[in-house]
């Protein structure tokens, strides 16, 4: 398999677990998809659309922005969290998160 | 995996199966003679029927046997069901014309009607193949 087929960034994976290690299945429930679409999103394989992401954001507690980025096209960042990644450290969104958005 | 993307096999492995069955009847009646010349009528008929009645049958078996976690059919699935749906039709839009070029040649009847009816055969072939890659490596 090639690269991730979307450029879209999100740090589902930590927010979950900085909110009280939400399971992929309350997420799925509370967005109202399957747990599989959750997945697929938090390994950047599907982006969701505006409307669900605006609904991920909100059952995560925080902003869309703090959920979802895209990488400037001069930065290299890889899309998704990594393996592993609990705690938001490295979120995969590169060092320009903030400026596209704000 | 979930309830749609199960569906898609299950589609994908009666269109084939099917049709594959559909192919050996015709096959075994021409027993080496001209097949525009086999009673392909009934067969393709009940593969038809058959398929329709096997995609349910076997889906709710699927279900018995392995349970979704939900029924529930999201975006995303909507989303990779329409991009093979629209890799599909260019089966049917290739049977068509196909057949459109077979009547104009005034060929067999046979030969019109299977054109047509492997066109919807690739249809689901590809439409199914092209959702099951997506679910799988992602859009």
């Amino acid at each position: 398999m090639g690269g991730k087929p979307t450029r879209v960034t999100n740090a589902i994976r930590a927010l979950r677990f900085a909110r009280g290690e939400m399971t992929q299945a309350e997420l799925a429930e509370r967005v109202g998809v399957t747990r599989q679409t959750v997945i697929a999103i938090e390994q950047g394989r599907y982006s969701p659309s505006l409307e669900t992401a605006f609904l991920i954001a909100r059952a995560l507690g925080t902003t869309l922005d703090e959920v979802f980025a895209y990488p400037d096209d001069d930065t290299d960042a890889p899309a998704g969290p990594a393996p592993g990644d609990v705690d938001g450290a490295t979120d995969g969104r590169g060092p320009r998160r903030r400026r596209t958005t704000r | 995996m979930s309830y749609e993307e199960k569906g898609t096999w299950v589609y994908l492995v009666v269109s084939v199966v099917v049709y594959a069955a559909y192919v050996g009847v015709v096959l075994s009646r021409a027993d080496g003679g001209p097949l525009a010349d086999v009673a392909y009528v009934g067969p393709l008929l009940w593969s038809v029927a058959g398929a329709v009645v096997a995609g349910i049958v076997v889906r709710i078996v699927v279900e018995i046997a392995r349970p979704s976690e939900s029924l529930r059919t999201d975006e995303r699935d909507r989303d990779l069901a329409r991009r093979g749906t629209l890799a599909g039709q260019w089966g049917v839009v290739g049977g068509a014309l196909g057949a459109l070029v077979l009547a104009l040649a005034d060929a067999d009847t046979f030969w019109i009607a299977n054109t047509i009816y492997l066109g919807f055969v690739v249809m689901a072939v590809v439409s199914s193949v092209v959702t099951l890659v997506a679910y799988r490596r992602g859009v």
